[in-house]
């Protein structure tokens, strides 16, 4: 089993029709994805990747696909509005890759979406892939094995190493979950942690943090009330400096909340195994299982 | 992007946010003529750098006269400014505000950021204005008033009044502080500002409502959109290393230790200088050469890298999804050639085509250091420099 992604997926893109777009539509497709089609305004009625229609409204691509998930890969200046639009049209699963879009933007998608049955991956993100099943985002698929360990993380690279780690032990995925470096994401730590306790699928979690915000202190309480699976921890940022923003819009450490130091504290109280060592974050999950 | 103070205020008044009459200088004699532009019989004379604390560092003096503010300003401009956040080097003072003096009647506190738990913007409040807000929640949490704003309706003058009667304000100052709260959130929303800070807000004697200081971040991403604020940025504020890599798209922060590091990814990243630490050296920056980095990034990367004298070895961490180990290692080998780098450098590279990476290495004749995993490499590089 897995979660958010599997081959019922019916993929769009959004932007499919730019490099980055085309070029991660084709590899989620190899992949095994099943992509119906993507959206570029001003470009419907095009055919990309030898079979894949090309619409100007995500309306008429749900219309005519049936489409129930799509990938963006609009600039960040009219991100924002490709995610509203996916939802207007009713898309359940959004998931958003760019990085760089405002965050006054991202207030007024987030107060939206309440409303609305779609549920927002991201945004900034390396995406969603269940090993064996779906990709949808920018992630390596080769390394990537199926399996019953679910990952959330805020960091994209970081959670290629994890899985690397996992793969070279022989322990499989059974989905990754890249929730995004801004500070304000669709799908926090706790919405995916309800998912993997519930999907029979996933026999343990490794939740991957960085500094800034609280998010993975407010994850730590609700795993220790709700999550009955053994869950492993990394908090990237030990050394990181206060006040700083590293790379990541969310990733910094302001007002002395959100180091590293105390995440990790509440994580354990709260019956995480939290490792220090990023490359310890294989064998740890080996144990827990 | 941090801007200074008067920059703030400049803001500010646009949005009819009532702040002191002021005159910006950028040099001693100026300024008794700017004291008495400013007209009050009492002016102060503030250092306009990026940090804050200024007044515990002396950067901010109280003039009786335009005489006395002609010595204030000449004391000011171009002393290197030490407070409690800029760190032991200080900062250089360039310029200073001269604006109008006032008698206080009462000093609040008022903030706008977005609120990373509610995911919307909150407005902060409280009656200990002049201290520092985090001290306030850390000692007495309930002196804060917090207000969510629905970014529908912006704020409404019910959701001023509301935070006005928390205030315990008044008369003419409850009656003053709601169109200031209102056109606050206005500057807030329409300039992108990712925090501002009123810290104090005063109440005059005579029952004005001012933004005697005024702190703003504007939020990096939306800049695109902002032509004019993009004016304000001052390079002078900034790392001159840090400056340079931002011109590549790299993302470069530079720390204190000795090891430079390189790798692709911000958690990856700052994993990397975690297990730095963890395996007994110092990480000299925080490098993100990102997910799509190319040959020259690499090389422009190596540069700014080497540019820091204190790099005793360089640790290249890259697990290439989209950045092929191949591309990457043809980089590193054009990089250290072209560069004529003799310090230590120790690879670690996994993912796609992992094993062409290694063979160009190999062949390079350059003798590189092979990490075996993030924590081997760590190892050899601290190992090296010793």
């Amino acid at each position: 089993m897995s979660i958010l992604v599997d081959e019922k997926t019916r993929l769009i893109t959004q932007g499919i029709t730019g490099r980055e777009g085309m070029f991660h539509t084709e590899q989620s497709m190899k992949y095994g994805t099943k992509v119906v089609g993507g959206v570029t305004p001003g470009k419907g009625g095009q055919t990309v990747l030898g079979k894949v229609p090309v619409f100007n409204t995500v309306r008429d691509a749900v219309k005519k696909t049936k489409a129930n998930a799509t990938m963006i890969f609009v600039p960040p200046p009219f991100a924002a509005d490709a995610v509203l639009e996916a939802a207007d049209a009713g898309i359940e699963l959004i998931i958003c890759i760019t990085e760089g879009i405002p965050v006054s933007d991202m207030v007024n998608v987030y107060k939206y979406l309440q409303g609305t049955n779609s549920r927002l991956v991201g945004p900034n993100c390396p995406g969603v892939i269940s090993p064996g099943k779906a990709k949808i985002g920018i992630m390596p698929a080769h390394i990537h094995k199926k399996g019953n360990v679910g990952i959330i993380s805020r960091s994209g690279t970081l959670t290629y190493e994890c899985v690397g780690q996992l793969t070279a032990l022989g322990i499989g995925q059974s989905t990754c979950v890249g929730i995004g470096g801004d500070p304000i994401i669709g799908t926090r730590y706790i919405d995916v942690l309800q998912l993997f306790q519930k999907d029979r699928g996933t026999k343990a979690i490794c939740m991957i943090g960085e500094i800034g915000g609280t998010a993975e202190d407010e994850a730590a309480y609700y795993i220790k009330k709700h999550v009955t699976k053994p869950v492993v921890g990394f908090i990237a940022g030990q050394t990181a400096p206060p006040g700083r923003r590293m790379g990541h819009a969310g990733a910094i450490i302001s007002g002395g909340q959100g180091t590293a130091e105390e995440k990790m504290k509440v994580m354990k109280r709260c019956g995480i195994k939290v490792v220090k060592s990023p490359a310890d974050l294989g064998k740890t999950i080996k144990k827990a299982l | 992007m941090k801007i200074h103070e008067y920059q703030a205020k400049e803001i500010l008044r646009k949005y009819n946010v009532a702040v002191p009459s002021g005159v910006l200088i950028s040099s001693k004699s100026k300024a008794a003529e700017a004291a008495k532009k400013v007209g009050t019989d009492v002016v102060v004379v503030k250092a306009q750098i990026h940090a804050g604390g200024r007044g515990k560092g002396g950067g901010v003096k109280l003039a009786k006269s335009p005489q006395e503010a002609e010595k204030h300003a000449g004391d000011i401009i171009g002393m290197t400014l030490v407070t409690p956040q800029t760190g032991p080097e200080g900062r250089l003072v360039k310029k200073v505000l001269i604006e109008e003096g006032m008698s206080i009647a009462k000093e609040l506190y008022m903030g706008i950021l977005v609120d990373r738990e509610s995911s919307q913007v909150l407005i902060m409040a409280s009656e200990a204005g002049g201290m520092e807000i985090e001290e306030v929640a850390a000692a007495t949490p309930e002196k804060i008033i917090k207000e969510t704003v629905d970014p529908v309706t912006g704020v409404q003058p019910y959701l001023a009044r509301k935070i006005a009667f928390a205030l315990n304000l008044e008369g003419a100052a409850l009656k003053a502080i709601i169109p200031f709260i209102i056109n606050l959130y206005d500057a807030f929303v329409k300039e992108d500002c990712s925090m501002l800070e009123i810290n104090p807000l005063v109440i005059t004697s005579d029952d004005r409502v001012l933004a005697l200081d005024a702190k703003v971040d504007i939020d990096d991403n939306a800049m695109y959109r902002h032509k004019d604020t993009q004016t304000y940025r001052d390079l002078d504020e900034e790392d001159p290393t840090e400056v340079e890599a931002s011109k590549f798209h790299l993302n470069y922060i530079k720390l204190d230790g000795n090891i430079g590091c390189m790798v692709n990814g911000a958690g990856l990243a700052m994993a990397t200088m975690d297990i730095i630490k963890l395996s007994g050296g110092e990480p000299a920056n925080f490098l993100d050469v990102g997910g799509g980095a190319d040959e020259e990034m690499i090389e422009n990367g190596f540069r700014i890298l080497i540019s820091d004298k204190s790099v005793k070895g360089i640790f290249i961490n890259i697990f290439g999804g989209i950045l092929r180990c191949d591309v990457l290692a043809r980089g590193v080998v054009a990089a250290t050639k072209k560069l004529h780098i003799k310090i230590p450098v120790v690879v670690r590279m996994e993912g796609t085509n992992m094993e062409e990476g290694h063979q160009i290495l190999k062949d390079s004749g350059l003798n590189f250091l092979i990490g075996d995993g993030m924590k081997d490499g760590a190892q050899k590089v601290v190992k090296a420099i010793k």
